[in-house]
């Protein structure tokens, strides 16, 4: 059945039940996240899509659309670019001593939200890295806790998750199951490095495999990525 | 280790029972081993990190040996207005180690946790299974000094020979002081296998149509319509159906549950069992929090003597109706007061809540429509189907029928249990509970609003004004407002699951101003951050914790901002008075002293 | 501030031959810049520096006293405009920070460590005895016999115990990221600032490394 909402005063047309933040990309209007990715399960968890819809604030990747919905993308602009800098404070994101520089999905949201400085104290955690396996580095200073790992690499023998979250809170960590993880292809090793949006879950000897200018998001923003597609 | 294989087994090697299967090797080990966690991993094909991820989620869910004797002192402000340190003090002087330890001879564990459901007899702790109130220094001393001559707790708690599945057991353990009688709970002499030969003999949806009718609305806080949602339970399609009792009355100040459950735990199960009518559902689940574990052998024996009287069981009183209730004990988590975060604990899971839609009335326990229900709302269900709708909507006011309990604590001379009808002022209340020159009254619990008696005293409890969730903590003119804001920010910092970034992040961020403001040390600007960040929760949160966590910052500064004003620091520059120039140079200073006297030596 | 050694002469109290009248009025006109480099590598003030040809256009309406084009140690007057790079680390650091920040109307942070303390901030997770362990005690590359000594003078600046970015030990007005930003970036601020406009840092300009 389809459906007409409006998003910025922009009439829409579309399927109920779409999930908003792919409605509003089919319909040039592009919103940041950096849990959801078109095409996998709904996250939820870094809120950064979050626009208004019928004056409420949602995340709109959790938002399935329904005729007359009237959703404000611009109105809550300053609450999603808080979001990104409550993130940059809350681990350490030193850009220029990170692999994932040029590819990261954080640092890309970051210009995109137009974020000059974090509003909130820099905190510096230090937190534990997993370093023993064979072929993957996990620099937790850097994770943002999207769950996308948790949720979507799994050992494909038996199903069972290899990054799991330890503690809850501010404590929260993710963790990998080092037996596990070193049964990892080097395919599947390159997939979830891609998956995780930072420099957070890193391939071993990989490390900075694009020259400046040349990088992922300097070839083509995520931006375009979204609005366009990955195939052109 | 035989031992867990025939454990995995009872519990049918679903991984859904990993909490209860938990809980179980730490009854009889005192933790959950690295073995047992890799063996439990095999059994339900998890990876053991798995395991872990439940195992850490939970406050009372150990992986190391939490001492022979492990004590739990609620920090809740309450406790903090009667003696908590002195108390906190005593015991650690008496175990030999400080919170968060065990001692060194592996006898006493000291933790932390927060507020476990006895406000009106605080300072209270939990030792082993048992609990103990109103202590005092001496008395937590006595304590100590027995359990290590060798008593157990529940000798020093003179149950040792009570039988606790006897209705009075809890009892010895913990008052229920009810103030005010009303007309909906507590009625004795409840004929209760009539009520259920009454309930069957109704029609579901005649049924759901008395409720409705009755206005009964959610008692947990939110409010919804309960004969709305069996509507919906009903209405939704699913090869099972599931009711959950919510017992996870961990909202701080609240204990009418507890009270409930320990005075007319039948008229819990009869609203389940109503529920489980409505809606066609075979299931029950009463998710007992893991603080009221001395109710459960009670309740326990309850559901066993219904299902012998076959009021629960496969053929409810010969009419073909199948409905049985099980008990999932809780591990410690506030956040599973929410209704996904719960169902996700059902399923033996971190109690995270899910992200909304679906909602469990559609897709709720294991994927099935679920129908979830606070303890007082089914009690109060209970007496509809006896007393009728007409009956419970004349009690109270208009959108808001019937009566509410109120659990009342702090600054009033006769704290506990009080049934008011909705209506009433909160002035009405406070000379009701005998509260002396009270200043600000918490409504709700930390999640609520702090009001201030002589701006908002002619307010009234309802729905549309002071929509109470049970818990009203009073606080007179001599007490520190800001330490109680503080300490209701930590607890949400400390119940944060973690899942969403302003409620994981954004939480600390406000513990930190609030930290600055009782310093002496923020300003304006400051005070201007934390309602734009206490909005940023409130809005982008995906859960009820995250929206409400900056509540008692905002409702103090709406309420109280003098409070605030009077510790703001001069801001006129240039150094910002939040920047300590002399703690940021003694670090040097000090470095410099302890390795000049290490390089020395 | 650190009571003054009064042996010590600062280049700003030097005597330095007055500027003829019609310069000073000239110079007095324009719009007063400064730009000091706190706890960083100097790497932003050689993209301040990278302003090039867009720096001598501004020359009309600018006049930068304090720089590392100038080498004037203390602002001489009241200036409209500081840029800031580096975070605050030491007990110099916050007295040249607080010096600016009495003496600007507007304070820019500029760059990594002005914005969030950058790469020296990568000592923030360690304590600092721990740094000075491993800088001066136990380091594997110092002579065995030589004295272990952690230096302690008047004149060596006492070391914060974190390095902090700007805007958390005074207020800051405007943020430039980069590591270091491009000077066309501080060009775009500096313009926007001098003409009047609102400060827009174009998304296509920012960065962060």
């Amino acid at each position: 059945m389809s459906v007409n909402i409006t998003i910025d005063g922009l009439a829409v047309r579309a399927d109920a039940g779409d999930t908003l933040v792919d409605v509003a990309a089919d319909n040039g209007v592009y919103i940041p996240t950096l849990c959801y990715q078109r095409g996998r399960p709904c996250l939820g968890t870094c809120r950064v899509c979050s626009v208004r819809v019928n004056g409420n604030v949602m995340a709109a990747c959790t938002v399935p659309v329904a005729d007359g919905m009237e959703v404000e993308v611009n109105d809550p602009a300053d609450m999603r670019k808080a979001l990104v800098e409550l993130l940059f404070a809350e681990g350490n994101h030193n850009c220029p001593s990170c692999e994932k520089s040029g590819r990261c999905e954080l640092q890309v949201v970051g210009y995109e939200v137009g974020m000059m400085v974090s509003r909130f104290p820099y905190r510096f955690p230090l937190r534990d890295r997993e370093t023993r396996p064979k072929k993957i580095w996990l620099e937790n200073d850097r994770c943002i806790f999207c769950q996308r790992c948790v949720e979507f690499v799994r050992d494909r023998e038996t199903g069972r998750r290899i990054f799991s979250i330890d503690h809850r809170g501010s404590r929260s960590r993710i963790v990998m199951d080092v037996a596990l993880a070193d049964r990892m292809s080097d395919q599947q090793v390159r997939e979830a490095a891609e998956l995780c949006p930072v420099g957070c879950i890193l391939q071993k000897g990989l490390g900075y495999n694009d020259p400046i200018g040349r990088r992922r998001f300097e070839v083509r923003r995520l931006r375009q990525r979204v609005l366009e597609g990955e195939g052109q | 280790m035989s031992g867990l294989q025939e454990l995995m087994r009872r519990h049918g090697n679903d991984r859904a029972r990993l909490i209860d299967m938990l809980l179980e090797i730490q009854r009889e080990a005192g933790y959950v081993d690295d073995q047992a966690i890799q063996r439990l991993a095999e059994g339900l094909n998890l990876s053991p990190l798995e395991v872990r991820e439940t195992i850490s989620f939970y406050h009372f869910i150990h992986d190391r040996p939490p001492g022979r004797h492990t004590i739990w002192l609620a920090d809740t402000v309450i406790a903090r207005m009667n003696g908590y340190k002195e108390v906190r003090k005593a015991l650690e002087e008496a175990c030999g180690c400080v919170f968060g330890q065990v001692d060194a001879s592996g006898s006493f564990g000291l933790f932390d946790t927060n507020c476990i459901g006895l406000s009106d007899q605080e300072p209270a702790m939990m030792v082993d299974d048992v609990v103990f109130t109103r202590l005092t220094p001496e008395r937590v001393r006595r304590i100590v000094t027995g359990l290590r001559a060798g008593r157990s707790a529940q000798s020093l708690a003179a149950v040792k020979d009570r039988d606790p599945t006897d209705s009075d057991f809890a009892a010895q353990l913990a008052s229920s002081a009810i103030r005010q009688r009303g007309p909906v709970f507590f009625s004795p002499d409840r004929d209760y296998p009539a009520l259920v030969e009454k309930l069957v003999t109704l029609l579901p949806e005649e049924l759901i149509a008395r409720v409705v009718d009755s206005g009964l609305r959610g008692r947990g806080g939110a409010g919804f319509p309960t004969g709305l949602k069996w509507r919906l339970g009903r209405e939704a399609e699913g090869a099972e159906k599931y009711v959950i009792c919510n017992a996870d009355e961990g909202e701080p100040g609240t204990f009418k549950d507890r009270v409930l459950l320990m005075e007319s735990p039948e008229d819990v199960l009869l609203g389940m069992i109503m529920a489980g009518w409505a809606l066609g559902a075979r299931h029950g689940i009463l998710y007992l929090r893991w603080e009221y574990g001395y109710l459960q052998a009670r309740l326990q024996r309850l559901l066993e003597e219904w299902q012998q009287a076959r009021l629960l069981g496969a053929d409810i009183l010969g009419q073909g109706f199948a409905f049985d209730i099980r008990i999932q004990k809780g591990a410690g988590a506030y956040v599973c007061g929410d209704e996904t975060a719960l169902i996700e604990s059902c399923e033996g899971k971190r109690g995270t809540p899910r992200v909304k839609p679906p909602y469990p009335i559609e897709e709720g326990y294991l994927g099935m429509p679920t129908c979830v229900n606070n303890v007082e709302t089914l009690a109060a269900a209970s007496r509809i189907l006896e007393k009728g709708a007409s009956w419970f909507r004349a009690l109270g006011a208009p959108e808001s029928t019937g009566t509410r309990l109120l659990s009342v604590s702090g600054d009033c001379d006769r704290p506990g249990i009080y049934e008011i009808e909705w209506g009433v002022s909160l002035n009405k209340v406070l000379r009701m509970v005998g509260a002396v020159d009270p200043l600000a009254v918490q409504v709700s619990g930390p999640s609520g609003e702090c009001v201030s008696v002589a701006r908002d005293g002619e307010r009234v409890f309802c729905y549309s004004d002071l929509s109470c969730n049970g818990s009203l903590m009073i606080f007179d003119r001599k007490r520190d407002l800001l330490e109680v804001v503080e300490e209701f920010t930590r607890f949400f910092v400390d119940e944060s699951c973690g899942i969403c970034v302003p409620c994981r992040a954004g939480g600390v961020d406000l513990l930190h101003k609030i930290r600055l403001v009782r310093a002496g040390r923020a300003t304006r600007r400051d005070l201007d951050d934390i309602r734009q960040w206490g909005a940023l929760m409130h809005a982008t949160s995906r859960c009820g914790l995250g929206t409400t966590a900056a509540k008692p910052l905002l409702t103090t500064l709406d309420r109280f901002p003098e409070r605030y004003e009077a510790l703001l620091a001069p801001d006129e520059g240039p150094l910002l008075p939040s920047f300590d120039r002399e703690a940021a140079l003694e670090a040097h200073r000090h470095a410099h002293r302890i390795l000049t006297e290490d390089a020395s030596s | 501030m650190k009571p003054k050694n009064p042996r010590e002469i600062a280049s700003h109290e030097l005597p330095a031959t007055p500027l003829d009248a019609a310069t000073r009025a000239a110079r007095e006109e324009k719009i007063q810049v400064a730009m000091i480099a706190l706890c960083g590598c100097w790497g932003c003030t050689l993209s301040f520096l990278d302003m090039d040809e867009n720096l001598l256009r501004l020359l009309e309406k600018v006049n930068i006293t304090r720089s590392s084009l100038t080498d004037i140690k203390r602002i001489p007057h009241r200036c409209a405009i500081g840029f800031v790079e580096g975070g605050v680390a030491n007990d110099e650091n916050i007295e040249t920070l607080e010096h600016f920040r009495e003496n600007c109307d507007i304070l820019i942070s500029v760059g990594a460590c002005a914005v969030w303390g950058g790469v020296p901030a990568m000592r923030n997770m360690v304590p600092l005895e721990d740094c000075f362990r491993e800088a001066y005690l136990e380091v594997p590359t110092t002579e065995p016999r030589a004295p272990k000594r952690i230096p302690w003078h008047p004149d060596i600046p006492i070391i914060t115990d974190r390095v902090y970015p700007c805007h958390e030990v005074v207020k800051m007005d405007y943020f430039i990221p980069g590591c270091p930003p491009d000077g066309e970036a501080i060009f775009k601020v500096l313009d926007d600032l001098v003409n009047g406009r609102e400060v827009d840092l174009p998304t296509q300009i920012n960065r962060y490394d």
